[in-house]
């Protein structure tokens, strides 16, 4: 495990070198953080209690979720870009040549990044976002050591979504579409716009069990403390339920790709 | 045709290899045809524990093809194929352990780390004993010059920079079989050289196979007794640079000056005049015949003041191969 390890270290080196991209990220993330902070004071100002959060709790979904934007790397982009790149101009092949193997390789490394972009771009935008609101943040230790179990799957299940995006590149060469997609689908079923509870009846309902509700619903709601008791093992069970999931497609789709590779560019 | 080292045991096996691949074009709005492009198409050959093979061709020969397929990346469509007595296809991962592989064109390192911690993830991933990293790190970066440069993210290298480092990295773990594809491409004369010599010792002292692909015939004439020419997926030619030539049909030329102009020399048994300029003539004649007895013809019955005999261009003889394939 030693490998994976010196990977994910690299991943998280890799991106502390960029520290003007990591300031204008902070920067964006606390200013897109004001900006829906107050549309949402407005907005259960209206309806109060929308979604069972009251206001600080509403307010601190908001800075839990610019917090984790980067780290979950819902967006288009976030890291596997370069591999869908790599696919497409047949750098892959060098990739592939190595005894290791390419899910976890590029797991580790995301999660590297992750966890660089969880203190690089995290921490900084929760705390503007503390001190200028009210937010319902726990004093519970426990809780938030369940809210980083629930972050780690969080990232892990968003690793699975985009590997599996990037691996469309074997076919369709530009990813690029898919993946814009994939992003939309992300910022919305993740709860990102507007917390899934606060979706009515069936409609809401699904969109709470989709995958992307393992991205932010998920750890907001651990962090805000409504799973109670045993029910926070059986949110972070969901979680880790659809990473397994989703890496099991992965690792299908990805021993398909091989079969049938032409690697580009000779 | 080899040169008998590897007659015994060869460590590079193929029969019969072929690999078809289908491309779908299009042909009209929606319609899209089938062709099938043969990359390679039907070669055997076998490479000795030790051997250092030079493997040409023109571009979209199936070189490429065929290293992706002794790696175990690409299965073959027919054939058989082994590697250290290993079918690369079935056990790729544990035969990445025993080859080192180095695409001129790629970079197997990481672009935003230093050359070192490259190493450190390449040390990890082949689980190579500290010690013995330690020595051929020390060694690679002796013979290639890389002190310097450990500290630098490989973003900073230039490509001949990167190049080296490239090729020690896929050293460090001991290869038993070591895949160049153009090593030496966009290098400069002196980058070069610091390769070849490199590549040279490695193979001299750690009898590495080596496999190497390129486009430049220094490469091959410096470094390899035994060359394969691949055209269309097949091989055309296995054998010593030497016989090229034969095979090749190609000429050497005698340049005489005359004591003054004269009409075209003619009647010299074997050997034609194929150009005139002043009191200076050209003689081709085939590169397997001695040059004497045209030499003595000359001299008998023409006024020579001078003369030299050229060497045929390997270049020129392979060019002559590939295109008298094509047609």
């Amino acid at each position: 495990m030693g490998l994976y390890a010196a990977v994910a270290r690299g991943g998280f080196r890799r991106y502390a070198t960029y520290r003007t991209a990591t300031a204008a990220g902070v920067f964006t993330n606390t200013v897109f953080g004001f900006i829906i902070a107050y549309t949402y004071q407005a907005l259960w100002a209206e309806r109060p209690r929308l979604g069972g959060y009251d206001q600080a709790q509403a307010l601190t979904f908001v800075w839990v979720g610019q917090a984790l934007l980067a780290t979950v790397a819902l967006a288009i982009g976030g890291g596997l870009d370069e591999l869908q790149e790599r696919i497409r101009n047949g750098d892959i092949a060098v990739d592939l040549h190595r005894p290791a193997d390419l899910q976890l390789w590029w797991l580790a490394a995301d999660l590297g990044r992750a966890g660089f972009q969880l203190l690089g771009r995290g921490v900084v935008p929760m705390a503007v976002g503390a001190l200028a609101f009210d937010l319902a943040l726990p004093a519970d230790p426990a809780l938030w050591a369940a809210f980083l179990v629930s972050v780690v799957l969080a990232v892990t299940v968003g690793f699975a979504l985009r590997y599996l995006v990037a691996l469309t590149a074997f076919w369709l060469l530009d990813s690029a579409g898919v993946a814009v997609l994939s992003g939309l689908a992300a910022m919305f079923f993740s709860g990102m716009l507007l917390p899934l509870r606060a979706f009515p009846g069936g409609f809401g309902e699904v969109a709470r069990l989709l995958p992307w509700a393992s991205a932010l619903q998920v750890p907001a709601d651990v962090l805000l403390g409504r799973y109670e008791g045993a029910a926070v093992l059986g949110a972070l069970a969901f979680q880790a339920g659809w990473a397994a999931a989703l890496l099991t497609v992965g690792r299908l789709v990805q021993s398909a790709a091989t079969r049938k590779v032409v690697v580009q560019g000779g | 045709m080899t040169d008998g080292t590897g007659a015994e045991t060869p460590f590079i096996e193929l029969d019969g290899v072929r690999k078809v691949f289908q491309v779908r074009r299009k042909a009209g709005r929606l319609r899209r045809t089938k062709h099938e492009v043969r990359a390679v198409d039907g070669i055997s050959f076998t490479v000795g524990r030790g051997e250092m093979v030079g493997y040409i061709g023109p571009n979209g020969a199936g070189k490429s093809t065929t290293v992706k397929m002794l790696t175990g990346i690409l299965v073959p469509s027919a054939g058989r194929i082994r590697v250290a007595g290993i079918d690369p296809s079935r056990e790729r991962t544990g035969l990445a352990r025993r080859m080192g592989v180095v695409f001129g064109q790629r970079t197997t390192l990481w672009w935003d780390l230093p050359l070192r911690d490259s190493y450190e993830l390449v040390r990890r991933m082949y689980r190579v004993p500290y010690d013995t990293y330690r020595k051929n790190l020390d060694r690679c970066v002796e013979l290639l010059d890389l002190g310097p440069l450990l500290a630098a993210p490989v973003r900073q290298l230039s490509l001949g920079q990167r190049m080296r480092g490239d090729i020690a990295a896929a050293l460090l773990h001991d290869p038993e079989v070591l895949y160049l594809d153009e090593p030496t491409i966009g290098l400069d004369v002196i980058s070069k050289a610091r390769v070849r010599d490199f590549l040279r010792e490695v193979n001299a002292s750690l009898d590495t196979t080596v496999l190497l692909t390129t486009h430049d015939l220094t490469d091959i004439e410096q470094l390899c007794r035994r060359v394969m020419v691949i055209d269309h997926g097949r091989l055309v030619y296995d054998g010593g640079l030497a016989g090229l030539h034969e095979v090749g049909e190609s000429e050497r030329t005698l340049v005489v000056d005359l004591a003054r102009e004269m009409a075209p020399i003619e009647g010299v048994p074997g050997a034609r005049t194929v150009k005139v300029e002043g009191p200076r003539q050209w003689l081709a004649f085939p590169a397997s015949q001695s040059a004497a007895p045209v030499v003595a013809a000359v001299a008998e019955r023409w006024p020579l003041v001078d003369l030299s005999v050229r060497e045929p261009d390997i270049e020129d003889v392979i060019a002559r191969m590939y295109t008298g394939r094509a047609e």
